[in-house]
This record gives C-alpha cells, sequence and structure tokens, in this order.
C-alpha cells in the first residue's frame, strides 16, 4: 500500500504523557481523509508531527516516499506540505495580500509571482476585494479563509485543515464545506481534523477515529459511522454528541 | 516626510553651535532607533542590548585607528561586520535554545554587561581610560572641522538605515519579518526560513548600531567602556521607537525628534534640579506604554485606517 | 585551609543574603505576574532611602526604622502594580519590561531630586567595629544584616506557607485561571506579591543603609545579579532564588579572592548566559518559563 502521506506506527509522548500511541494511517493521493475523535484524543499533535512541529518519539512518517518526521516545518512546507492551525492567528499588521504573499513566496520565485499566486488563492476563498484591508479587521469565518488562502499559496501537494469550521456560523460552515469540495476538485489531497460530523462524513473519502493517542478505527464515512467501537467511545458518546447537537 | 528631508539638509545652515550639537544628538538617537526597529519592531526579538553592538562599532574603529592607523571609514565597516557577527552569534545562541521574550532580552543585556565589563579590565581593549582619537582634520580619517559635515554624514546614514527598511518592508524579507513577529509557528507552516531571517535581522540591526558608534567615537573624540556599552545607550535605541511607534518606518526618527528637544528643554528650565528630565523621561516611557502603545506614528496609522473603513 | 579563604566564604555568605533577599522578591515577582521587574534596583534603592530618611526624620536607629519602612514599600510595590502594571495587564512581555524601566527611571531620579547624587552614611560606630570570631573578623552590622535576613525570610515562609494570603498567592503562580474558579481575588492578590517583592526587595536595600554609603544608583548595581540570581535559581522559584542567591554571593566572594574582582563579574555573567541557554528554568528545576 502508498499514498501521499505514510504515516506508520507513530508515537509522541510529553514528560512521559503519551499523546499519540502507536497511531498508523495512510493518505492517498487526490482523497480527502478525515480524522475524528474527541478532544484530547492526539489529533492536533499528530498533525504536529505531520508538519514538522513535533518530532516524534518513535515511528516514521512518508511523504511521497521519504521520510520527514524529523524534518523542518518550513522545509516540509518547501517539499508541499501546507496546513492551518486550530486558533486562527492571521498576521493582523500585514494587509489580507501580504499575508497571502507570505505563502507565495514559497513557491514564487519573485514578488509579482508571489502576489499573483496571492491573489490567485484569495480570489479561490472569496477575499479578492479586501486585499488592502488590514488582517486584523475580519471577522472569524474571513479569518478562516484568508488561513485557507495562506496556506493554499504556498502550492502544497497536501493539504493539513485542522478544525477550520470552529467558532463559524452554520452558513460560514456551508461555504466552508463548498470551498473544500472546490479545492478538492481541482486535484487537492486533504487531511482534516473535524469535529461537525456531519461535514466530514460528506466530505471524507476515508476516515481514521483517534482514541487517547491511538487509532481505533478506520473505513468509509459509512463504516466509520457504524463501527460499535466507534459509536460507544465517540459518535454516542457524551463528548462527540453534544458537540454534534451543538451545531444543529 | 520630503518636507521633513528638506528641513533636516537645510538645518545645518541655519543652526548655532549649540542647536548643531542638538540636531546631531536626535539624528544618533534616530539611528540608533531604527537600527533597533529592524531587529525588535519589525523582527519582534525584543533587544535590551543594542549597546554591545554600538560599542564594538565605536571600539573597532577606534582602536584599529589609533593603534593601527587604519582609516575609520575601513574601520566603520569591518567594526560593521564584527557587530553583524555578534549579532548572527547572539541569534544563533538564543534560537537555537528558543529563547524568547524577556529571557531573550536578558542574554542581549547580559552581552553588552560582558562587553562593558571586558573592555573595562583588559589593557590590550584600553581598559577603564577609554580611546582618545587625536583630531587630525583630514576627511580620508573621518574627521572634519566643520560640524556641520560631521551632521550631514549622520543624516545620510540615518537616512541609508530608513531607505533600506523602506525598501525591505515592501519585500519579502520585510513581510516575512512582520509575519516572524506576530507568528513564528505560522510564518514555519507557510515556509518561511525563520532562523535565517531573525538572524539576518539581526545582522543588518547590529551592522547599523556600529555604524552609528563608529559615528559617535569619531565625533566626539573619545570614547569609554561607561559610555559605549552602558545599558543607557541600549535604552536610547528603544525609546525613540516606543514613543514614535515601533515597527512602523517613521516612528522612530518622530520618537527622536521629540525627545532629544524635549530632553534638552527640561534641562536648560530644570538646571539646578538634578534627576527632573530623567523623571521626565521616565514618565513618558510610562505614558506612552499605558495609553499609547502604538506610537505617535503608530495612532496616526491606525487613526487614518479607521477612518477609512 | 588558607583563613583568607574561609573569611571570603564568610563574607560571601553575608553578602549572598542581601543577593538572596532582594532576588527572592524578584522571583516572587515573576512568579506571580510574569514579569521582568527592571524596576527591581530602583525600588532596592527606595529601601535604603526609607530606611535613611524614617532613621535620621525620626531620629531612631537604622534597625528600628525597618519595620515602618517596610510597610512604606509595600505601599510602593502595591500601588505601582495596581495603579500601572494592572492596566496594561495582558500586553506583549517587553511593554509590561518597558514600563518597570520607566519606573525605575522615575524612583531613582525621584531620589536624585529629593537627596542629590551625594553620598550618604548612616552607619552606627558599635556596630562597624569588628570582632573575631576565631581567625575570623566581622562587622557586627554585617551578623545582623545577616540575621534579619534569614528572620525576614522565615516570616516570609510562615506567611505564604501558613496564612490564607499566601495560599492565594501561591495558587496564582502555578495557575491564575484555577486560582480564579477557586473564588481568589486575583487582581489584588497581584497587587499583593507586588507589594511583598518590594518589601523584600526594599529591605535587601534597607539593611545595607547601616553597613554601606548609599546614593541614588546604588541599587541599580544590584540589579543585573538579581536577575541572575533569580533565573539560576529558576524564575518563580523562591526557593531556589534564595539558594542561589547565597551561592552567588559566595562565588563572587571566593572568585574575587582567586581572579580578582572584575573577573569574577564576567563569570557570573558568563554563568547567566549559559543558564539562560541551556537551562532557563533553572538548576533548581521547577522555575517558570514563560512562552511569548
Amino acid at each position: 500500500m502508498t499514498g501521499l502521506l505514510q504515516v506508520i506506527d507513530v508515537c509522541k509522548s510529553f514528560q512521559g504523557n503519551v499523546a499519540v500511541d502507536h497511531a498508523s494511517l495512510t493518505v492517498e493521493e487526490g482523497a480527502v481523509t478525515g480524522l475524528i475523535g474527541a478532544n484530547g484524543a492526539g489529533k492536533t499533535t499528530l498533525f504536529n508531527c505531520i508538519s514538522g512541529y513535533y518530532h516524534p518519539n518513535s515511528g516514521t512518517i512518508l511523504f511521497q516516499g521519504k521520510e520527514i518526521q524529523r524534518v523542518q516545518p518550513e522545509k516540509l512546507c518547501r517539499l508541499g506540505i501546507g496546513r492551518t492551525f486550530q486558533i486562527v492567528r492571521p498576521f493582523g499588521l500585514l494587509s489580507v495580500l501580504d499575508n497571502a504573499a507570505v505563502g507565495g513566496y514559497n513557491r514564487g520565485t519573485g514578488k509579482k509571482e508571489a502576489y499573483a499566486i496571492a491573489r490567485e488563492c484569495l480570489a479561490l476563498v472569496g477575499l479578492e476585494d479586501k486585499l488592502e484591508m488590514p488582517a486584523a479587521a475580519l471577522n472569524t469565518g474571513e479569518q478562516r479563509r484568508l488561513e485557507l488562502a495562506r496556506a493554499l499559496a504556498t502550492r502544497p501537494k497536501l493539504l493539513l485543515l485542522d478544525e477550520v469550521m470552529a467558532g463559524l456560523t452554520p452558513t460560514e460552515s456551508k461555504e466552508m464545506i463548498g470551498l473544500i469540495e472546490q479545492i478538492h476538485q481541482k486535484g487537492m489531497t486533504i487531511l482534516m481534523i473535524e469535529h461537525i460530523m456531519p461535514a466530514i462524513m460528506s466530505l471524507s473519502h476515508r476516515i481514521y477515529v483517534m482514541e487517547r493517542g491511538a487509532v481505533i478505527a478506520d473505513g468509509s464515512p459509512e463504516e466509520v459511522a457504524h463501527n460499535p467501537r466507534v459509536i460507544a467511545s465517540y459518535l454516542g458518546s457524551r463528548g462527540g454528541g453534544t458537540e454534534y447537537a451543538e451545531h444543529h | 516626510m520630503i518636507v521633513l528631508l528638506a528641513a533636516a539638509v537645510i538645518f545645518p545652515f541655519f543652526a548655532g553651535r549649540y542647536m548643531m550639537s542638538i540636531g546631531v544628538s536626535v539624528l544618533l538617537m534616530a539611528a540608533l532607533g531604527q537600527s533597533w526597529n529592524i531587529m525588535s519592531g519589525y523582527a519582534g526579538q525584543f533587544s535590551f542590548g543594542h549597546a554591545a553592538f554600538f560599542g564594538v562599532g565605536a571600539y573597532t574603529s577606534s582602536i584599529l585607528y589609533v593603534d593601527y592607523g587604519v582609516s575609520p571609514w575601513i574601520g566603520m565597516l569591518l567594526g560593521m561586520g564584527a557587530a553583524a557577527l555578534l549579532g548572527v552569534l547572539i541569534g544563533f545562541l538564543s534560537f537555537r535554545y528558543h529563547l524568547r521574550g524577556d529571557f531573550f532580552a536578558l542574554v542581549t543585556l547580559a552581552f553588552a554587561e560582558i562587553l562593558r565589563v571586558l573592555f573595562n579590565n583588559s589593557a590590550a581593549l584600553k581598559g577603564a581610560e577609554g580611546v582618545l582619537i587625536p583630531y587630525r582634520d583630514v576627511w580620508q580619517e573621518f574627521q572634519f572641522r566643520d560640524d556641520r559635515i560631521f551632521y550631514l554624514i549622520l543624516l545620510l546614514m540615518v537616512i541609508a538605515i530608513t531607505a533600506f527598511i523602506g525598501v525591505i518592508s515592501r519585500r519579502k524579507f520585510g513581510v516575512c519579518l512582520i509575519a516572524i513577529k506576530e507568528s513564528q509557528g505560522v510564518a514555519q507552516s507557510l515556509g518561511v526560513p525563520v532562523l535565517k531571517y531573525k538572524l539576518a535581522a539581526m545582522a543588518v540591526s547590529g551592522a547599523a548600531a556600529a555604524m552609528a558608534g563608529t559615528f559617535y567615537a569619531q565625533y566626539y573624540g573619545f570614547i569609554d567602556p561607561g559610555t559605549v556599552f552602558t545599558s543607557s545607550i541600549s535604552v536610547e535605541a528603544i525609546v525613540p521607537c516606543i514613543i514614535g511607534g515601533s515597527g512602523t518606518l517613521s516612528g522612530p526618527l518622530l520618537g527622536a525628534l521629540i525627545i532629544v528637544p524635549l530632553q534638552e528643554l527640561s534641562n536648560s528650565l530644570f538646571e539646578d534640579v538634578h534627576g527632573l528630565n530623567m523623571v521626565i523621561y521616565g514618565v513618558l516611557i510610562v505614558v506612552f506604554i499605558m495609553f499609547c502603545r502604538d506610537g505617535i506614528y503608530g495612532a496616526l496609522v491606525k487613526r487614518q485606517k479607521g477612518v477609512e473603513t | 585551609m588558607n583563613i583568607y579563604v574561609l573569611q571570603a566564604f564568610l563574607d560571601g555568605v553575608l553578602m549572598g543574603g542581601i543577593y538572596a533577599l532582594a532576588a527572592l522578591g524578584l522571583s516572587l515577582i515573576f512568579g506571580v505576574l510574569k514579569i521582568t521587574n527592571f524596576a527591581h534596583g530602583a525600588m532596592m534603592t527606595m529601601g535604603m532611602y526609607a530606611v535613611y530618611a524614617i532613621s535620621v526624620g525620626m531620629g531612631i536607629g537604622p534597625y528600628a526604622a525597618l519595620p515602618l519602612a517596610m510597610a512604606m514599600m509595600f505601599g510602593l510595590g502595591f500601588l505601582i502594580q495596581r495603579v500601572l502594571i494592572n492596566s496594561i495587564d495582558h500586553a506583549p512581555a517587553y511593554n509590561q519590561l518597558l514600563l518597570t524601566l520607566g519606573v525605575a527611571y522615575i524612583l531613582e531620579n525621584v531620589l536624585l531630586m529629593v537627596f542629590t547624587p551625594n553620598y550618604r552614611t548612616l552607619t552606627v560606630d558599635a556596630f562597624q567595629k569588628a570582632i573575631h570570631i576565631g581567625p575570623l573578623t566581622v562587622a557586627p552590622a554585617r551578623l545582623i544584616m545577616f540575621a534579619v535576613v534569614l528572620a525576614v525570610t522565615a516570616g516570609f515562609y510562615m506567611l505564604l506557607y501558613k496564612t490564607r494570603v499566601g495560599r492565594s498567592i501561591r495558587a496564582s503562580a502555578q495557575d491564575e485561571e484555577g486560582a480564579r474558579l477557586m473564588g481568589i481575588h486575583v487582581k489584588r492578590i497581584r497587587a499583593a506579591a507586588f507589594g511583598l517583592g518590594a518589601v523584600c526587595t526594599g529591605i535587601a536595600g534597607g539593611l545595607l543603609t547601616p553597613v554601606m554609603s548609599i546614593y541614588p544608583t546604588l541599587g541599580e548595581s544590584f540589579q543585573l545579579k538579581c536577575f541572575v540570581i533569580a533565573v539560576l535559581g529558576g524564575m518563580g522559584n523562591l526557593w531556589g532564588a534564595f539558594l542561589s542567591g547565597i551561592f552567588i554571593g559566595v562565588i563572587e566572594s571566593l572568585s574575587g579572592y582567586f581572579l580578582g574582582g572584575t573577573w569574577s563579574e564576567m563569570l557570573i555573567y558568563g554563568a547567566f548566559i549559559l543558564i539562560l541557554l541551556v537551562r532557563p528554568t533553572g538548576i533548581f528545576g521547577r522555575g517558570n518559563r514563560r512562552e511569548s
């Protein structure tokens, strides 16, 4: 089995607390892969391992067949892994356009090219009429989209999305789902963490479920939704249930 | 901006001796402020030890000149190189161990202090007596009888540093520095070579401060560790940025233009009240930190933007 | 052992007591407020002049002036926190640092205005005459100084560990949010912590008044050393600060004896950089480290 990204038996602990426990997953090229689990299940830690912010204690991460578990984030970005963060952090002092251009410089050899890429990505997420605004002046929904544009401007092969719908209104969430769908249509491979179940169920081709650092189940959205262990530990439990209820 | 520049160029031809000395002080503070602005205002790495760079610049050119007859113009370039290296060294050590915020500031402070103690006590580095620059009046040796030329050279330096900041703030380097200041982690995820850029900012910032250091030595003709490595030099690099607005192009210039005359004024008004001018300095810092955190220029810009949107 | 070494050791321990107390205050302030207090040296000078002014003004001995000076220092610290620092609570670290720097300029130069830059001495002859302990000599004033340091530290310990205020301070230092949930009035506690920090530092300064000539920038010369000690002990780790204060006092005195004063200064600053880089949580481990 080969995929664009392969996480093999990765462990990460902090001062004895195991955050990721022998987790393995595969992201197929061109697919949308979902990662779900209760808060504290280790999803974001695993994301941070994949994007180079943490180095795993053991295990291997392969991107396009190359080991990357010791590579720094900025190098990974150059290799083609882009990501967003759970907590939005726009560069508030910079304009919307400059924000995206920071990403654009990753591929763009010059200023012109970087800004062309930035404009294109901002247009894709629908921020083309706010280019000169300082990013701090955007609302949460716009900041989420700016973050997406910024990550896209790095021209990634794999896009990691960490709860891009957190804090969005139902309408904004729907728009975001459409946007992700659109990006995927263009051929982007996506790995996403999401708490909003209908969103991830409709978008993903394959879903991995994490619990206490370990991957406890995986399969098509259909299979996962009917997996008794998943229902017991997550979907049917209070954690997942309330979150589901909160949004609908 | 252009009016200000024109005024600055014409100034020495109308000013008397006293006003000239104030003009030089303003420009010296502006140069220091702008050098701090690169590393701390733009790149967000808070330095409390710019005296280290300033002193290295002043001492490199002075010792080379006095002991080896090297022209201070060349000494200045070598000093800038030495300060840039020092900046990279401090930066590399600090960033390798992930120091940030207060702890980074403390490391820069400690480096400045170590240099002060080292120069104070090493005979090879002229010890506590410092260096007296002999007066020769040869332009090749960075000496002029006419203070106006000194003034114009310093003005040129300030313009050069400011122009550098102006250029980078529109290019990849400057935009990425601000990104690093606001969130290093996010900048990394976007492929910004964070370490390289931070070190580059420290090198340039150190070199700029060293340039001001050489000027100081040549203009005043005397340096010692207690004047060029003291923390009040480090503070002088910070304060114009705080008052005018750090991370802005003209903020530090504005800050220097306000503080120095204010200091002179309080000095002459309350000549016999020892310490009052420094109390005013302190109050100014406190007031700006509390009520005008973006500095005067920053507040103006914000207001303008607020009106637009 | 060489008698001079022993003498240097004793001198180091006694002076280390002052360092320890001053650094304790700095570390407490950092622990609770997460602020590197650049007004610490100036607050130390305030303590010196408070003792001087009370003693001269009321015609009492310097030691009798201590309690009132302590009260004044607490008020000063409490006010500085409440009026100034508190209002920029969640500003970036360097803004708070600069604010305390501004406060330092104000305090120091107000003293300069009031007391002039002249040296002031308040030495009591009876306490200055050296006494002999075996082969060692020491001024009684320094012994009293150390005894008071120990007493104040013990009192401080009782306050922190045996009273409600103390428990609240410690809780706030460990976890501000948790403390708030427990119903602790965190704002008042933070001001109290700054006040207590000012007391420790002020006493450390005040105890120097009968021992050496004072002038308005004297405290400043202790400031960097306080940073060194507090970092060595682990910023926010109070007992670490106390122990490393004594430790630095001894190291300074011994290296001064063996290497000469200036190289001992280099040694200490060099060690400071090394610790900041390699082990910013201090050699005792448990200190806080601020990320910003």
